[in-house]
């Protein structure tokens, strides 16, 4: 194969969804041999391109080379007939076939199903040390192996161009360099890996080359041996970054909530909130670091009384919450953004005023009795809309024609209504552009100085850093450490996250 | 102008029923021609003995049972719930409303209410105990309401024997409870040309129509039950509480299915026999369906299907099968709910294209 052509080139990409121009003017030439990583904020359009280059989307506009000829990829099998390969974020195993049964599924042809695939997957996973054992039932493997078998799964079908999606986000430090090493073979094999991203750090550790996609296009493209992890982040925002900061302490010694080894169980009787024990005061925001899915889903559901605490005690301002419901603890003045603000915060289909009296429905201004108070609500979410600055035409769109910053605002900005004394801020700035990020910092900074009580679960850890009065670590549904935010750093938080130190950090 | 007219979702539900009508009316005309009769001198002897005014009264009538039948299936589907057994919550509401109605003499006026009230409460109960069973032991809805159908037909074959309930009607082998006396019947209204009477609890039907719209959309009760149709997510973490809206939907569901039998049983048959209407619970999910669970809608949906089903009357006379119709209402029903699914995503893509050209944002 020639080396001098580069692997693949993406030239004047434009695709157009209804309503929004996805991608457009995207250029993009990748050098074969090397890891390529394409770097962009959440919603700048990296996984719209990568379903172009795997045949997944066609694009209204443009031509894709692959190996110097041009490509018209109908479909995921023509991408793969001209050895694209991609591996997804979520991995698509079937749990209860071994990794051989998994690997062949759809290939039969390649080579059989029995002892020639056999065969070939050893040599694969020998030639790139993949360390893949064919006939392991996928439920037994952890996650890395996992995402071994789906990058096995690409290179059986014959793959010399490798797309990997997010490859690390599921992944713990050790993992994510065992597939950095993983990478430097398939390189040295002369395959070429396409590597979408947006963890700055990791980027710059494995990649050759680096393009920026911004607001759907290419902005720049970046050499790892010259620019900085925060050069890069700027030059994805397109602007200098909002810093998540506190000023002066307004942390007072009345306390709004605490908690009282507090126990939750799943269906199976797993403790997934084990004996958690907190105190949040007056003008605190209390921040929990963890990896995703260590109880901290859990913890929030709790406190809102949407999950049953097993044993322990939750007070509000000296009221014990137990056996009061959601409802109840609202009207009591917790306001609660949620993580996932399609599922849990928003009805999608209803226009914005409605979703002004979701979870407020029996307070003012959006009742009068048993009645809504359709004038009061709307007119309340006029003031939303101005305070919270939700760009909108008017409170009558729905809420899923809003872009998702706006979509939050509005949350946050119904959630700061009323008065409330605690809020419970899930993610509060995931998936949001970084002026509704600003925005949604400085309403907690300013509801902070007024004496609210903050309780912050956040994958970001410079904004949990930055944000946080008090700063405590959950890990398997347990607090397992405490750390001074003044001090740490998000390596420190990371290492307390996986469990590698244990203790505190102050 | 297209988008301004599929900016409202009412418009969006009128464009479907239309689009759906004409192609049930194409679909009709096709199996028509095929089976060798003439449509249009068909839809003509259909239309024309449909607007005389026997007729009008027979549809109007008609249409009451099925509007507050398909109401009782919508308050479910409001909030996903599935209530097939409206059929049988009626069926047992009417029976035992006719026996009290019979068997206690009361002053007029208290003893329609009384009869009217045994049977919202009989209705209601009937729904609820699948209600009950939902919460307490997760059994769905869909399964409980079908078998409790069965059940009511096997309690009311029980009930309704010489020795319990019922007692032989005079001059025929027919059996039913004894007569509501005549200061419990509700007089019925005249109409023009035409020695029928529309059933004066028609009105119930308009009023219960004002109800639910009222509660659904103006109530706090309203807009959780709206919320957890949407997303029962978004509404349990807003505070609703599922199981208990559960329990009042249902329960709120089986009352108005009780009152489906009414207007016929206070102003025509004055007891329950056993020839009774049988089978408007399950006409009413097909109707709610048609009138996308909005009360103008179930209108217009219950007096088409009414409309239907007296006009097809005159077929036999033509030696056309009255079944022709049944093509029809299936044909509208199956289409209607295909062309809403698209008319609504292409008005809600719409909406999105104009909010994101109102705020100038090219790129997302």
């Amino acid at each position: 194969m020639s080396t001098t052509e580069p692997a693949v080139e993406l030239h004047g990409i434009t695709k157009r969804f209804p309503g929004v121009v996805a991608n457009h003017d995207i250029d993009i030439t990748v050098a074969a041999g090397t890891v390529h990583a394409i770097v962009g904020e959440n919603g700048a359009g990296k996984s719209t391109l990568m379903k172009i280059l795997y045949g997944m989307q066609r694009p209204d506009e443009g031509t894709i080379k692959v190996n110097g000829e041009v490509a018209d990829l109908h479909s995921p099998s023509d991408a793969i007939a001209r050895g694209i390969g991609m591996v997804h974020q979520h991995f698509m195993l079937a749990d209860n076939l071994t990794v051989l049964e998994n690997v062949v599924l759809g290939a039969e042809r390649l080579h059989g199903i029995g002892g020639g695939a056999r065969r070939r997957i050893r040599e694969i996973s020998d030639q790139y040390g993949l360390g893949v054992e064919p006939d392991r039932l996928v439920e037994d493997l952890g996650v890395g192996a996992r995402q071994r078998v789906e990058i096995l799964k690409v290179l059986y079908r014959g793959a010399r161009i490798l797309i990997l999606d997010e490859p690390t986000a599921v992944l713990v430090p050790q993992e994510v360099d065992e597939l950095f090493a993983n990478l430097e073979d398939l390189k040295r094999e002369g395959l070429t890996v396409i590597f979408i991203s947006h963890k700055l750090d990791e980027v710059l550790k494995v990649a050759d080359a680096i393009t920026v996609i911004r607001r759907g296009t290419t902005v720049a493209s970046a050499d790892p041996k010259e620019v900085s992890a925060r050069q890069l982040a700027e030059l994805m925002v397109g602007s200098e970054l909002p810093v998540p900061e506190l000023r002066e302490s307004t942390v007072t010694d009345v306390p709004v909530l605490t908690m009282e080894n507090v126990t939750v169980r799943d269906a199976t009787g797993r403790a997934v909130v084990d004996g958690v024990s907190l105190t949040i005061h007056e003008g605190e925001i209390l921040g929990i670091a963890g990896v995703e899915g260590n109880g901290q889903a859990e913890l929030v559901e709790a406190i809102m009384g949407m999950l049953p605490a097993e044993s322990g005690v939750i007070r509000l301002g000296g009221e014990d919450l137990s056996g009061r419901s959601t409802r109840r603890r609202r009207e009591m003045g917790v306001g609660f953004i949620p993580e996932d603000r399609h599922r849990h915060g928003l009805l999608l289909e209803s226009p914005l005023w409605e979703n002004r009296v979701l979870g407020h429905q029996t307070r003012s201004p959006n009742v009068k009795g048993i009645l809504i108070d359709r004038a009061g609500a709307r007119r309340d979410t006029e003031r939303i809309v101005e305070e919270y600055d939700v760009r909108t035409p008017g409170i009558d769109v729905s809420a899923d024609s809003l872009s998702g910053g706006n979509q939050q605002k509005l949350i946050v900005g119904r959630e700061m209504s009323g008065n409330p004394k605690l809020l419970i801020a899930a993610h509060p700035t995931r998936g949001v552009d970084v002026g509704a990020q600003a925005a949604i910092w400085d309403h907690l900074r300013r509801a902070r100085a007024e004496g609210l009580a903050v309780l912050l679960i956040s994958a970001d850890l410079d904004e949990l850093i930055g944000m946080s009065d008090t700063l405590r670590v959950i890990l398997r549904g347990r607090l397992v450490g405490e750390a001074d935010p003044a001090t740490i750093t998000p390596d420190e938080l990371g290492s307390l996250m996986t469990g590698a130190a244990e203790g505190s950090v102050a | 102008m297209i988008a301004n007219l599929l900016a409202k979702s009412y418009a969006r539900t009128a464009v479907a029923a239309l689009v759906a009508l004409v192609f049930a009316i194409v679909v009709t005309s096709i199996v028509l021609s095929v089976s060798g009769f003439n449509p249009p001198s068909t839809f003509q002897a259909m239309f024309d003995f449909g607007k005389e005014p026997d007729s009008v009264v027979n549809t109007v009538n008609r249409a009451a049972a099925y509007y507050l039948s398909a109401l009782a299936v919508a308050i479910g589907f409001r909030m996903n719930l599935f209530n097939i057994g409206v059929d049988g919550q009626y069926r047992l509401a009417a029976m035992l409303a006719a026996a009290a109605g019979g068997a206690w003499a009361l002053p007029p006026g208290l003893r329609q209410v009384v009869i009217i009230l045994v049977a919202v409460v009989v209705g209601g109960a009937w729904a609820g105990i699948a209600a009950i069973l939902k919460v307490t032991r997760g059994v769905s809805e869909v399964i409980s309401t079908i078998m409790l159908n069965f059940i009511g037909t096997g309690v009311i074959a029980f009930l309704l024997s010489p020795n319990r309930l019922a007692a032989k009607v005079a001059g025929s082998n027919n059996i039913g409870t004894k007569p509501i006396g005549s200061s419990g019947r509700v007089p019925g209204i005249s109409y023009p040309g035409s020695d029928l009477k529309i059933y004066g609890l028609v009105l119930l039907a308009v009023l219960a129509g004002l109800g639910f719209w009222f509660v659904i959309n103006r109530t706090r009760f309203g807009f959780d039950l709206r919320a957890t149709g949407l997303s029962q997510s978004a509404a349990v973490a807003s505070g609703v509480d599922a199981k208990r809206m559960v329990v009042i939907a249902m329960v709120l569901s089986g009352a108005v299915a009780g009152l489906v039998g009414m207007p016929q049983l206070l102003g025509g048959s004055y007891s329950y026999s056993l020839d009774f209407p049988t089978g408007i619970g399950f006409t009413g999910i097909g109707i709610a369906l048609l009138g996308r669970n909005n009360p103008v809608g179930i209108a217009f949906a219950s007096l088409l299907w009414a409309f239907l089903d007296q006009s097809s009357q005159i077929l036999e006379f033509n030696d056309i099968p009255k079944e022709i119709v049944a093509i029809t209402q299936a044909a509208v029903l199956l289409s209607v709910v295909v062309v809403y699914e698209i008319v609504n995503r292409v008005g809600r893509r719409m909406d999105q294209r104009r909010v994101a050209a109102e705020l100038g944002e090219a790129a997302a």
